[in-house]
This record gives C-alpha cells, structure tokens and sequence, in this order.
C-alpha cells in the first residue's frame, strides 16, 4: 500500500465521525472522546567554521519537526504522526535518509477487556528483545515501526499471547518507506503466580515465556542460494522474589546470510543472565552475555540502523555527564561479543558516621566487552559457516572496559556535591568504525556541585575532565547553570580540547543556553559550537558531526 | 481538506477530558499492570516518567523523596515512577531505586508503550491526576523547585 495524504484523510474521516458521535453524548468519564497529542520541532541554523571542521549543509538550516495525535473513544483508539524534515538536522537520523514532509505513522487500535488488535503501525517487544523489538528514539531517528497488524490476548489470569505480521518502517520521503522483507512473530508468556493458585507465594513469582519470529525476503541473488525464510526462536524465564530478580534468556536463529556476516550460513545464537539483589538501603545487579552472529534485518543488505528486528542491549552503563556520555559510548558488536557488567548502590543513612545529617550515595560499576574467540572455519566449501565458536568463549580482543565510582552527598541544607571518577578502555577501531586507531585509554574526574539559592532558584556547576594519550588528547568541560523554577534556566559550557598530537588541536567549544517551560511546553534556544560526538538516547546513539550555529526546539504535550 | 477542518473545529468545540490511556506496565516484582487501573482510593496521583540514564529525573524524584512522606501524610497523594529504561538498563531500575532508598511504586515501559500512549516526548515529565484520574497537569523538564509548584497543585486538588 502506498501512502497518500488520501490515506491521512479517510483517517481523519472516521475520526470526525467519532467525534461528532461524540457530541451528543454526555460526557461520562472513560469513555469520553478524549483527544491528545504532542508537538516537536527542532531547528538549527549553521555558520561554517573552520576551526572545528563544521560545514554547513547547502540550505544553511536543518529542521526536524513532528506531531502526534490520538484519539481515544471507550475501546476504540487511532493515531497518527506527521513528520517533516526540510531539511534534516546534520547527521539525523542515523541510517536511511529522511526528507520531505509527510504521514510517519497511523494506526487503529481496539482493546476491550483482554483482547487489544492493532491495525496500522505499531511498536512491539518480545521479551528482552533478542527475538523481536520494534521501537522509536525520535530524537535519534531511530523508527523501525511495524506496519501491519497486531493481536494481543488474554485467555485466562496470567497467559499473555502476542502474535504479529508486518512490514517495517526504513526511511521517510514525504512519508514513511518501508524495507522490502515482511517479519512474522508470536509470543507466549506465562505468569505461573497468577496462573496457579497452588504454587502461589506471596511476593514471589515465575515466568516464562517464549518467542518465534521469522522474516521473508526473497531471493534474487544470481550466485548464492539464500534462505528466503529465516526463523528465530527465543526461551526466556524470570525468578521473582522480594530481594532477587533472576533473569535468563536464550535465543537461537536459523541460517541467515546477510552484509553482516560476510554472507555465512552459520547458525547465530544469543544467551544472557542477569540477577540483582535489593534490600533497603543497597541494590546489586550482575549480568553476563554473549552474541555470536545475531543480526537479524528483514533486508540482508541492510545498513547496521535499519531494519533491525531484534534488539541485542549493551551491558554497559549509559552515562549522563556530558565527557563520558558522548566521546566513548559503548554499542553492542551483535554477531560477535562477550559481555559482563557489575554493579552497586548503597546509601549510608542519615545519622551514621558516613552518612552525616543528610546521607550519602555510593554508585560503583564495571563493564567489560570481548570478543568471541572465533576459529575460522580454512576450507568453508561444504557448510559457508565461516568460523566456529562457542557461546562465553572469549577472544583476545577487547571491546570496551569501564570502571566508575560516584560519591553523592549533601553537606547542608543548600549544597550538594557529586564526585565521579571513571576509567575506560575503548577500541575506537570496532566500535566506531575507524581502522588503524590504537585502543583508547582514558582517566576522567568530575565535580558537580548544586546550590539552592532560594526555594525556586539554584545554581549547578559541573567541572570534568578527560585525560587520554591517544585519540584526541585531553578535554576539560566546564558548565554553570542557573536555574529559576518553575519557568527559566541558563546554561553557559565551554569544552576545551587540549593536549593532542597537533598543536591547532587546542579548542573551545563555548555554548549558551536558554530554557523557558510552562507546563508541558517547553522552548530553547542554544548559540555557539557543539562539538562532534556520539548523541545517545537509551541505548542506541548516533553520531552528531561538529557544528556551530543557533538551535531552536519547541516541545509540548497536550 | 474540507474533512480535516470539521475535525479540528469538532475537537476544538468538545468538552475534553484526559484520563489514564490503556497501556501494560510491568512492576518491579513482575506484574503486569494496565495503566488505565492506577488507583489511590480517591486521592491523587503524580505520575513521574524517568530512567536510570536521565541525571534531572534523578535530581527530582529525590527531592521528592525528602518531602515524600510529608506530602503523603498531608494530602495522600502517591507517586508512581514510570522507568522509560529499555532492556539495556532495566536490570539496574530495582537495585538504583532501592540504592536511593525511594519509597515510590515503581514501573518499567521497557519499549515506551505507556510513555507513547501518553505523548511524553523526553523525561522527566510529571503527570498529575486528580482523585477521579483526570489528569489536571502536566510538567516537562525539572528545574529545582518544581517540586514546590507540584505540591501546590497538589494541595489545591485535595482542598489544603
């Protein structure tokens, strides 16, 4: 099916008829015509700059711009998203290119009780996502949205099936393009606490699920015989108890010869553990993994953001200051990794000895990524399996390593400090793409310190600093906020970059920033340079190449 | 075009009200929980969206926690912290939360179901409803503070 504004039309048609239904109709609480929705535009304006290798696009502006509405009525409901990039922001989205303006997304839902069909586009997620997750990070571009139909049902207490069949979402040109493979999937997840009154414990809980999900994409390749039909199944169980949350999850995926792989016809498989342990006061989670050739597209020549159907989440921590956040963001190595990660929070109580009159907060992590020790297969003309592995054997190469320890306390009624400290190990190479880089070795330290001015204004300053022989050399950031709740905040940040290989490297990077938000309404505005770096939102990133201009963003909900 | 106008102009006239949408939450103790059947007896609730990665969330759900059993002995209200983490950090929500020592119900929207369903763009964002789960306010970004202008609207809504 093609999309036309006709489309966006007879949409808008049954909306209008619901909602002049819906007039006459005295109000009577849920089920009510109810309307909402939400609007973002993001425009930026480039001045060339040569210092920090900034070119501006032909057009000198980019602008990233998109509204959503849904319209609920009782079990009925419908959305739909408009999109326009004219054009977009540099270096948004990550994979295929979006431009023009046009319908991004719309879909119809009825949900009554425990049945829920969706028809149009949805968003979906088996599991922890080896199998099948279907998602959105706007601000990233990442949208591989399902367009097809949906069913979820509820037979009894504690027994969730899903099943779906679609196409996904690639690019946009005046209107979401899809790839050319379509994805099939069900998922069955059993509660057995709700489930069976016998086994019930209070406070204690089972579950298992299991997925199988399969794409078909024909074969045109002149040379090779490739599997039009690709399955994936998955086997998941989760233990549940008021201190221990255990989680294991297994997933195994048939031949599937694609870009990625070099075209093997290995078999790819997935195993991951997880378990944390909470009481007050202290929280501790630990999680291995291993990947070992699961990228599952739904086209096999596919660039690494598009037409992912399955989600392979990286154990690392997702960091929230500036340095550490977007210089060496970790990104999952899907057909070949071995993972591991730690971690502990801890409060000291007030009162004690180190928690003081206010209490203190101690966060420590570590990360660690591998990758598989693979044995390459020397006469592959029987199977094309390319190499042999074993699932958590490790190879010689690391990936990535990440120590941090964060220290918070508030010393009186209006400071408080926060002092991390962060050691990391990053192959640039693997992760970023960039042959002939040595592995970055790097040391940070940041301060940040909150001042309570009055009740409704506050100061916050973070002082960070990198430190590294390889790459770039050192950087030092240093930001000031002043914030005046509930409407304004200020921001001024210089970055410094010093310390490289090349003496021109000594650079700032100043930035303002002004924030006005009412209500669910917010609008900022940003002037000066933005260094490149990798833009992160939960856990995927894209890299955001070095620019220098005004920003405007406008964002609100209603 | 004709169409789209009697549309706007039907939605501009009508007497909207915004209640909780239908949309699966999981708890921390694994339960799935439509978010249409969120409750506190009458009195109100925030809604709070954050996730482990966002340091301003963070900022604001402990400063409401300093003031938290105050504002609940006070007014009853209740907060309800909606984790938008995906799968790469949900396994760190309990222990983060529990490192905090947070007293609030917890959620996790591992693939923004609930987060989408109710147009929340970036996080923090707060929702208030009042006792009969109308939403009455909603608030984006946190800046020190906010708390104080939230717990007044809060106090309003219960006649304080």
């Amino acid at each position: 099916m093609t999309l036309t504004s006709r489309t966006a039309l007879s949409i808008l048609a049954v909306l209008s008829v619901l909602a002049t239904s819906a007039q006459q109709d005295p109000p009577t609480g849920a089920n009510d015509l109810q309307v909402h929705g939400n609007f973002n535009i993001d425009g930026q304006l480039y001045n060339p700059d040569e210092e920090i290798g900034a070119v501006p696009p032909p057009e000198d502006w980019g602008l990233n711009a998109w509204g959503n509405l849904i319209i609920t009525k009782g079990a009925f409901e419908a959305g739909l998203r408009l999109e326009s990039y004219t054009p977009p922001l540099l270096g948004y989205p990550a994979g295929e290119p979006y431009t023009g303006s046009g319908l991004g997304y719309r879909y119809a839902r009825y949900s009554q009780d425990d049945l829920d069909i969706t028809v149009g586009n949805f968003f979906e997620q088996f599991g922890s996502g080896l199998a099948f997750r279907s998602y959105e990070e706007r601000y990233l571009g990442v949208d591989n949205a399902m367009d097809g139909v949906r069913v979820k049902f509820k037979p009894t207490t504690g027994v969730y099936l899903k099943g779906f069949i679609g196409e996904q979402r690639l690019g946009f040109n005046s209107g979401f393009t899809k790839g050319p493979g379509v994805v099939r999937g069900v998922d069955l997840e059993l509660s057995l606490n709700e489930l069976l009154d016998s086994l019930a414990v209070k406070g204690r809980n089972l579950v298992i699920g299991g997925s199988f999900v399969s794409k078909y994409q024909e074969d045109r390749d002149p040379l090779l015989e490739l599997p039009e039909n690709v399955g994936l199944w998955a086997a998941r169980l989760n233990y549940l108890s008021p201190h221990w949350n255990l989680y294991a999850e297994y997933a195994h995926k048939i031949n599937d010869p694609n870009s990625s792989n070099n075209n093997i016809y290995k078999d790819g498989e997935a195993l991951m553990f997880n378990a944390t342990y909470v009481s007050k006061g202290l929280g501790v989670s630990a999680g291995v993994h291993s990947y070992d050739n699961m990228v599952f597209r739904s086209n096999r020549a596919a660039g690494p953001f598009d037409l992912n159907i399955n989600f392979l989440p990286p154990l690392a921590k997702q960091h929230t200051y500036n340095l550490p956040a977007t210089l060496y963001p970790y990104a999952t190595q899907p057909n070949n990794e071995v993972a591991g990660q730690a971690e502990v929070f801890y409060k000291w109580k007030k009162g004690t000895a180190l928690g003081g009159k206010y209490g203190t907060k101690l966060a420590v992590n570590g990360s660690v990524a591998y990758a598989l020790d693979t044995l390459r297969i020397v006469d592959d003309t029987v199977t094309y399996d390319g190499y042999t592995s074993s699932l958590f054997g490790t190879g010689d190469r690391m990936y990535f390593s990440d120590f941090n320890v964060e220290l918070r306390k508030k010393v009186s009624s209006t400071w408080e400090f926060a002092l991390t400290y962060l050691n990391l190990g990053f192959d640039i190479e693997t992760v970023q793409g960039k042959p002939g880089k040595p592995l970055i070795y790097a040391d940070m330290v940041i301060l940040e310190g909150m001042h309570k001015l009055s009740d409704a204004n506050s100061l916050r300053f973070e002082l960070q600093h990198l430190s590294t022989k390889q790459d770039h050399g050192n950087w030092a950031t240093a930001l000031v906020e002043f914030t005046f709740s509930p409407h304004w905040s200020l921001t001024v940040m210089d970055q410094y970059n010093y310390g490289g290989a090349v003496e021109t490297d000594e650079i700032h990077y100043p930035l303002g920033s002004v924030a006005y938000t009412r209500g669910a309404s917010r609008i900022q505005v940003n002037y000066g340079r933005q260094r490149a770096g990798i833009f992160c939102v939960g856990g995927v990133c894209r890299a955001v190449p070095a620019a220098n201009g005004l920003t405007v963003s406008i964002a609100s909900t209603f | 075009m004709r169409t789209f106008i009697t549309t706007i102009a039907a939605i501009v006239t009508l007497p909207l009200s915004a209640q909780l949408p239908s949309a699966t939450v999981t708890g921390l103790d694994g339960k799935k929980v439509d978010a249409k059947t969120f409750s506190n007896d009458g009195k109100p609730i925030i809604i709070n969206f954050w996730a482990t990665w966002c340091a301003p969330c963070k900022r604001e759900l402990n400063a409401i926690a300093e003031v938290y059993e105050e504002w609940q002995k006070t007014t009853g209200v209740k907060v309800i912290a909606i984790s938008i983490d995906d799968t790469r950090s949900t396994a760190r929500v309990a222990p983060y939360v529990s490192g905090q020592g947070w007293e609030y119900e917890v959620y996790l929207d591992p693939n923004g179901d609930l987060k989408r369903a109710m147009n929340v763009q970036n996080v923090p964002h707060t929702v208030l409803l009042d006792g009969n789960g109308k939403i009455v306010y909603q608030h984006n970004v946190y800046n020190p503070g906010d708390e104080n202008e939230l717990y007044a609207k809060v106090k309003k809504l219960v006649g304080k």
